[in-house]
């Protein structure tokens, strides 16, 4: 184990680490919470209107959701290495770990974008020529558009903050292990919810 | 003897360093991360938004003067309310005191020298900044009209005012609450001084823990309920939309859950301080301080199963009114027990009548009675009869500007050498916490009645029946609205002329009066150790003036 670089007030590495770990699933919490909300809105649509919900979810497309959630998978494993190495101090690992996150990020977001515009040019926005008629169709569809939208806002922040450990110069970023593992947390997050989301999104009425 | 040099405005002695002296540049203000100027960094925000809101309250107040609207057209009127609500709920009453009070002493008391996370501390305040100035800038824009609630469908569908901003500005400064919230959780859980064990917390640091518990699990809904709303009105999301299957009573489940726990963020700092403030005052030991604590601890924890008691009317099912009307009945039992304690501390205690002590004591009453109304709103068939009337409004003003806003004079007075350095004038202090107590009482007791006569909330015309208790109501503000005014003369004087304080200058015992007064950057200049229980102003057991056992009978 490298040196670690302590942020006031800390008086040593473990209790540095004790306190980001203790504030990022804190903050993770409080995300379950956010997202909680959302799954609630669901979870009522799905129940008072089932048929006409399961109606509009399956006009999803499968294979965009699936090949996302390979992606997705991955950049988590890809995460799990580069904060393990970072540990170790395998600097060079532990960079090109990170380049691989944010690829697959950036992957994720491009096949989010085609799926958008397959959703698009399908009409499938709620409004004047959403094209299913039943009842409760355009109730999944909000919650499609407004939950992978907000999926995808949680991911570039989370983007941000992997590039952010890119930033910190080479020599230094032993010694920064402490914000690895806080990193990884929130992209696992990130994650997380995209498990969910999967089943949810894709797998409902089919 | 010499003339000694001026010590100048900030420090108590010539050369002496401390937070307020450390840097004196603008820039060293607004990039502070020491948490004692961030709390006064809020405590600017604060007083700023609590006299718009007030303005706005006063608006309000002058329009019911008379039955007819002469002052206000009606949706003037809802812009009014709807400014009033909003800004002293988010962007005053649930930062007031852990922000600034609990900003400043929590790390004191504690016995640290920071707070867990100073970087989140500094940006939570330009998040809260942020969401203040879209807010207004919702109400210089032209205002909303939708009331604080932001009810669906008329917040997404109908209403023709600036939702979106003002949805905007609640949502970000929301974050900046549970930025707030988890650096204290994190701040009690690691940064406590050597022998702080959890049961020798000061009472105020356990309100902020629990507050922050509220915080971090609350907040994150309300933003949630915010988003989708903006989903809808922004992007035609049909969400809450009845015509595509939505449903506008999840919207306010969602809300409610958030929004009925945040009552308890607005109360429990306000608990904490007038414990530390009235076991000071009275010179006694807090009676029954575990049960304080888990007294605080129940009402965070039962604060979140009952936010279907704002619902009884809204077509909820008779069950779940049933469900969450028993359960609101139960919060009053630790509420209670508090208030109980606080009588029992003040027993045989040697009462000092002083400014803290006057606004303590005026929030143990009004938060009694606001809690005792507030049983008759958990009642069903009370509520049906009362809901959207003025005995709404009057029992939630009594907790949250007869409990809240009270406590947090009484904090600011009490703490106010610490923080400042300087005395106020106790005469003049003492005048606007009677006048405070006067004037709250005069302006929202006949709100009582006039609910209870079926006047309902919201309306800018009445008929002339209720005149009498209007301008009644309207008079009482008039007073209470100098009571909020007159300390801003009298504290801003004590700034300049007021006589320099002492390090305890309320003899009281608490971390934090062991520091200088104002405190140096670093808090302690050696780190406290603690060895003994919280509230030491007598031994165990000892009561002053204790009766003499007498033989002989008494005679009448």
């Amino acid at each position: 184990m490298t040196d670690t670089a302590l942020q006031k007030p800390w008086a040593d590495a473990e209790r540095q680490r004790v306190a980001t770990q203790f504030g990022v699933w804190m903050f993770l919490a409080t995300e379950t919470l956010f997202f909680g909300g959302i799954f609630l809105f669901y979870t009522v649509s799905r129940i008072e209107n089932s048929a006409g919900f399961m109606a509009g979810a399956r006009h999803t497309d499968v294979w965009f959701g699936s090949i996302n959630t390979v992606v997705l998978l991955t950049s988590s494993l890809t995460m799990a290495i580069a904060e393990r190495a970072v540990r170790i101090g395998a600097v060079p690992l532990a960079r090109a770990m990170y380049f691989a996150t944010i690829a697959l990020g950036l992957c994720f977001v491009t096949v989010k974008g085609f799926e958008y515009w397959k959703d698009v040019s399908e009409h499938l926005l709620p409004g004047r020529d959403f094209p299913i008629a039943q009842t409760g169709a355009s109730e999944f569809w909000a919650f499609y558009w407004t939950v992978t939208v907000v999926h995808a806002i949680h991911l570039t922040i989370g983007l941000g903050i992997v590039a952010r450990m890119l930033l910190i110069p080479r020599d230094q970023l032993a010694a920064r292990w402490t914000t690895a593992e806080g990193t990884a947390l929130y992209w696992h997050l990130v994650d997380v919810v995209w498990v969910f989301l999967y089943p949810l999104l894709y797998l409902a009425g089919r | 003897m010499t003339e000694t040099p001026e010590a100048g405005l900030l420090a108590r002695e010539p050369g002496e360093r401390n937070y307020l002296t450390d840097g004196t540049t603008v820039r060293s203000w607004l990039l502070t991360t020491d948490h004692k100027r961030i709390a006064l960094l809020y405590a600017a925000g604060i007083t700023f938004f609590f006299f718009l809101g007030g303005a706005a309250a006063t608006l309000i107040r002058a329009e019911l003067v008379t039955p007819k609207g002469d002052l206000l057209s009606a949706d003037t009127y809802n812009r009014v309310f709807t400014l009033h609500g909003v800004i002293m709920v988010w962007f005053f009453l649930v930062p007031s005191i852990p922000t600034t009070l609990g900003n400043f002493l929590l790390p004191l008391m504690i016995g640290a020298d920071e707070v867990a996370y100073p970087k989140l501390n500094l940006f939570s305040w330009y998040l809260w900044l942020s969401g203040g100035l879209l807010t207004l800038f919702a109400l210089l824009a032209g205002g909303v009209d939708t009331g604080w609630t932001f009810y669906t469908p008329f917040s997404t569908l109908y209403s023709n005012s600036h939702v979106l901003l003002a949805a905007a500005g609640v949502f970000v400064a929301g974050f900046s609450s549970i930025a707030t919230g988890i650096n204290f959780l994190a701040t009690i859980h690691l940064l406590r001084a050597k022998g702080m064990t959890w049961m020798r917390l000061p009472l105020f640091a356990w309100s902020m823990y629990t507050t922050s518990l509220v915080m971090v699990l609350a907040t994150p809904v309300l933003a949630m309920a915010l988003l989708l709303v903006f989903a809808e009105r922004a992007f035609g999301m049909p969400i809450f939309d009845p015509r595509s299957g939505g449903d506008p009573i999840l919207f306010q489940h969602l809300f409610w859950f958030y929004s009925h726990p945040a009552v308890y963020i607005m109360v429990l700092p306000a608990m904490g301080v007038v414990s530390e403030v009235i076991a000071c005052e009275a010179r006694r030991r807090v009676f029954g301080y575990e049960f304080m604590v888990y007294a605080m601890l129940m009402i965070a924890l039962i604060g979140f199963m009952v936010w279907g008691h704002h619902m009884f009317v809204s077509g909820q099912s008779p069950f779940a009114s049933l469900v969450f009307s028993a359960l609101s009945f139960v919060i009053a039992v630790p509420s209670a027990i508090k208030v109980f304690n606080w009588t029992g501390t003040l027993y045989r205690g040697q009462i000092r009548f002083s400014t803290p002590m006057l606004y303590a004591l005026g929030f143990v009453g009004l938060f009694t009675l606001g809690g005792l109304t507030g049983l008759f709103l958990a009642s069903l068939p009370v509520d049906v009869e009362l809901t959207d009337t003025y005995f709404v409004t009057a029992h939630f003003h009594y907790i949250m500007v007869g409990g809240s806003v009270s406590a947090f004079f009484a904090g600011l007075h009490f703490w106010w050498p610490k923080i400042t350095g300087r005395m106020y004038s106790e005469t003049m202090g003492k005048f606007a916490a009677v006048s405070m107590f006067f004037g709250f009482n005069f302006t929202f007791f006949p709100q009582f009645i006039l609910g209870y006569m079926g006047m309902p909330r919201r309306y800018h015309e009445y008929p002339p029946e209720f005149q009498p208790w209007q301008v009644m109501s309207s008079t009482g503000a008039v007073v209470l609205a100098f009571a909020y005014l007159w300390p801003l003369f009298y504290l801003t004087w004590s700034l300049v002329k007021g006589p320099r304080a002492d390090d305890n200058p309320h003899d009281a015992t608490g971390l934090e009066w062991q520091t200088s007064s104002p405190p140096p950057t670093g808090n302690f200049n050696t780190p406290p150790v603690v060895t003994e229980a919280p509230y030491g102003y007598h031994p165990q057991g000892f009561a002053p003036h204790s009766a003499a056992p007498t033989e002989q009978a008494q005679t009448p």
